[in-house]
């Protein structure tokens, strides 16, 4: 038995302790907003947050998981309020919105460490992959957030 | 505490259809309101359904790829409707529904940057017959002649006594008048088209809810993971089943022309117990292709005579007059479309009865494999269409709907099939590889007089509709080069189909994409043996392009071209026209002192001629750079061994966010009846824009992409 907290919530699942924190998630527990992208830690669509740090989801096992509280896309706001998805809104920023859950992720985790971003600050830490080439709208949902949080 | 023992996790929701129970999320877009028939919602026509609450359901009969269709579609209806367009919202078009009743949806393909232009007038048409429909309900209802009345903004008014009701409250008569003879507006008429609208899709796209066809969950559903032959043309011999058939999870495997599929309870342990098959494979004779000895081959082609695409004036004859002659050879490779969601299909099979849940560029021909496949009536296959994780062209060929129904038939419930990235990247459909070489011959006053032209490609359409090959010519391979805009009195364009056992597909702006870098190229090239710089040179031979020109103008003002660049940094310059629409970009590019490369800024101007959403079209835009970009730069396929070497993002490099450069992106509008596409435009430019800056930093010619394989240094 694994024992799991995600988004505030307690779980014991019967699994292999080697399979990715990914594929519990969706498959498991049918949070299917972290999304399997490459499965190498490449991409970053399925970043999740452990104790407030962004991972891979698809290259951490659940069992290392399991010490940590563990925060999907599905846990960040019930009502679209956390002022990273609010940006993202103003910003018109998904395309196809795949790889979208990740990004937020990233930026969201980014935020916590780093207030107000430089451009650098975020070319340094925004490594996900955008196939439909948000990244312009991605950087200015950013600066947003970072505003909005900061008069908040 | 919940206690989740057991991966079968059922949603708690479930809806009857056609008397099956499926629990299932139909994707529902804007307001945040589920579809239910069971409202009371009146259809008014097959596009369009209103509920009493004043909700405005549009069906869209494109897929939802990122472009934008789930808004600019809609928009175009609610123009017509004199909607309030806070009250609509989107849902997908039944291909099902078109299959029965006629084609009322009309063509459902996502392709070839054609949403609006080929949709427009009848989705024009459709929201006018409604609007006209809720007047004459309401003067009915008011005992009034109907040409009293008018719509406006969600309700129908009185004129006289200037009474109104909600279309909400007169929606179900609406849906029992008719109206003939309805006139659509003219482009002066609209209130929404052309409006910056945020799309209607992006609030379930920032908190996890909008399902992607992997997200879809029904019960009792089961997952296989597929493993194909390594080189495409190969079979699969054998696999031993009793290897992993004891691993956890595993139920079956499924044996398949070119792989076998296997069954497991998760995705996970299907997976790697697929990994851990032991399988024979028939790799046959394409088992020593190499990419480098194909590319070779498709150069030794163009010395042989192609087959005549164009032909005007004396082009051998003036080029042997010729004071000075130029010749140069491009090169591109093979390319795959790397979706940001690995291609997968979910597929329950029921008695006479196929459900195929998929992000699918076109359900219609979705449908009809599934059909095929299974032996059903089309009449009797659902195709449950959802959020499309990036399309690109890839989308619009049906080989993994096949595949799954092949592999639910065999295993009695519901399975999702989803390849693996490394999978998606092996199994072909890529953007074809080609080699293009040009010959211009001048004047002793540097006069362009002749203009020869010979490309060899890997076609698309010999594979799947081989009678639009015509004499010897797939028209996919020379967009761009036959029609190619520069005024030259004689010219000579042949082609020549090259194809190997690798499969080519659709890849956002098909045969643009690779010809507009060669011929772009080549312009700057051009330019240069004229002693013209390359603005004044594409100018002189755009003369009786007034669009061009114009497009050209305002790219060389909105870029300061010619402006005094830095040591190490250019600024270069393309103009294609494709899908409609012509785009011009420069980018400024670069050089490091170690040779390293950043593309700094591109700016575009584009012509398309009307927009329905500006919002989206820029965004288009800029996916387009970004998507061109990353091909440029780094897009390559290696054949080693018939095997695909580039299987993951670790080796088929992808564009960050670092990498981009500053996009700048203007609208240089001609109107009238144009309605040019905006989906692919914007990538073809990218290439040849990179590369003729490239060459005034490093005095080199960039002839095959990717730039990632040329040492770049500083003349």
């Amino acid at each position: 038995m694994i024992r799991l907290r995600i988004n505030g919530q307690d779980h014991e699942l019967d699994v292999d302790p080697a399979t990715p924190l990914l594929w519990v998630l969706r498959d498991n527990l049918n949070l299917t907003g972290t999304k399997y992208g490459c499965g190498i830690g490449q991409c970053g669509a399925c970043t999740v947050h452990l104790n407030g740090q962004p991972v891979r989801a698809c290259s951490t096992p659940v069992s290392q998981a399991s010490s940590f509280e563990v925060v999907t896309i599905e846990g960040l706001s019930k009502d679209r309020s956390h002022p990273v998805q609010q940006a993202w809104i103003a910003e018109d920023v998904p395309q196809c919105g795949y790889c979208q859950s990740g990004q937020i992720m990233a930026a969201v985790s980014l935020l916590k460490r780093n207030a107000r971003p430089s451009d650098a600050d975020i070319d340094a830490a925004m490594t996900n992959i955008c196939r439909c080439g948000t990244y312009t709208r991605i950087r200015a949902a950013i600066h947003k957030a970072a505003a909005m949080m900061g008069d908040a | 505490m919940t206690r989740v023992t057991r991966r079968r996790f059922i949603q708690s929701s479930a809806t009857a259809a056609g008397g099956l129970m499926l629990a299932f999320h139909v994707p529902a877009f804007g307001k945040a309101k589920p579809f239910d028939a069971a409202t009371g919602g009146s259809e008014i026509n097959a596009w369009i359904l209103i509920d009493p609450d004043d909700t405005i359901t549009i069906r869209v009969a494109q897929s939802e790829m990122g472009e934008g269709v789930m808004t600019s579609l809609p928009m175009i209806v609610a123009d017509e409707l004199e909607a309030d367009f806070k009250n609509v919202r989107a849902e997908y078009a039944d291909a099902n529904r078109s299959v029965r009743e006629g084609g009322v949806y009309n063509r459902m393909l996502t392709g070839g940057s054609s949403a609006v232009r080929h949709s427009r007038p009848y989705l024009q048409q459709a929201g006018a017959e409604a609007r006209e429909r809720l007047v004459k309900a309401a003067a009915e209802r008011w005992n009034v002649a109907p040409a009293e009345c008018y719509a406006d903004y969600g309700k129908v008014y009185h004129r006289p006594t200037r009474r109104s009701i909600n279309y909400g409250a007169v929606a179900a008569d609406a849906a029992k008048v008719s109206v003939a003879g309805v006139k659509i507006k003219s482009p002066r008429d609209f209130d929404l088209i052309g409006l910056p609208t945020p799309r209607l899709d992006v609030p379930e796209k920032v908190d996890g809810s909008a399902v992607f066809g992997m997200d879809v969950r029904l019960p009792g559903m089961v997952y296989a993971a597929v493993v194909h032959c390594p080189v495409l043309s190969g079979t699969l011999r054998g696999f031993r089943f009793n290897a992993v058939r004891d691993k956890p999870g595993v139920i079956a495997a499924v044996r398949l022309e070119r792989g076998v599929a296997i069954v497991a309870e998760t995705f996970w342990q299907a997976k790697t117990a697929a990994e851990a098959l032991p399988i024979e494979w028939d790799i046959g004779e394409d088992g020593r292709a190499f990419s480098d000895s194909m590319q070779r081959d498709f150069v030794a082609a163009l010395d042989k005579e192609g087959a005549l695409v164009d032909n005007q004036g004396k082009a051998a004859e003036t080029m042997d007059l010729a004071d000075k002659v130029i010749e140069s050879q491009y090169v591109v490779p093979y390319l795959s479309h790397a979706c940001m969601e690995p291609l997968n299909c979910t597929v329950q099979v029921s008695p006479g009865r196929i459900d195929v849940w998929a992000g699918v560029q076109d359900p219609l021909s979705a449908l009809k494999a599934a059909a095929e496949t299974a032996g059903v009536a089309p009449e009797n296959v659902y195709v449950h269409n959802c959020f499309l994780g990036g399309g690109f062209g890839r989308r619009s060929h049906p080989d993994y709907v096949r595949e799954a129904v092949q592999v639910a038939m065999e295993v009695g419930q519901p399975v999702q099939m989803i390849w693996t990235r490394e999978e998606d990247s092996r199994q072909g459909q890529y953007r074809p590889m080609a080699a293009i070489r040009f010959k211009a011959g001048f004047d002793i006053s540097k006069n362009l007089i002749a203009y020869t032209n010979h490309s060899v490609t890997h076609s698309i359409l010999s594979g799947i509709n081989p009678d639009a090959v015509k004499n010897g010519v797939d028209p996919t391979s020379v967009e761009g080069l036959s029609n190619m805009p520069y005024r030259v009195a004689n010219k000579r364009i042949t082609h020549t189909i090259k194809n190997t056992y690798l499969s080519a597909w659709f890849w956002r702006s098909v045969g643009s994409s690779q010809n507009a870098f060669a011929l772009e190229c080549f312009v700057d090239e051009m330019a240069t043996a004229a002693g013209m710089d390359p603005l004044h040179f594409r100018k002189r031979y755009l003369a009786d392009r007034p669009e061009m020109l114009n497009v050209l103008d305002q790219l060389a003002q909105k870029s300061g071209w010619g402006k005094r660049m830095a040591y190490g940094s250019a600024q270069g310059m393309a103009i294609h026209e494709c899908f409609g629409t012509i785009c011009a970009q420069v980018a400024e590019v670069t050089v490091t002192e170690k040779g390293g490369l950043t593309v700094d800024r591109i700016v575009s101007v584009v012509d398309c001629g009307n927009l329905v959403n500006p919002m989206t079209a820029e965004e288009q835009i800029e996916s387009g750079i970004v998507f061109g970009l990353t091909a440029a730069l780094y897009g390559k396929l290696t054949i080693e061994n018939g095997r695909v070497l580039e299987t993951n993002f670790d080796t088929y490099r992808m564009l960050t966010m670092a990498e981009t450069p500053v996009i700048e992106t203007h609208f240089a509008l001609s109107g009238g009846d144009k309605w040019g596409g905006i989906g692919e435009p914007g990538t073809p430019p990218v290439a040849p824009a990179v590369c003729n800056a490239l060459y005034r930093i490093t005095g080199r010619r960039i002839r095959s992409l990717p730039i990632k394989d040329y040492y770049l240094s500083r003349a």
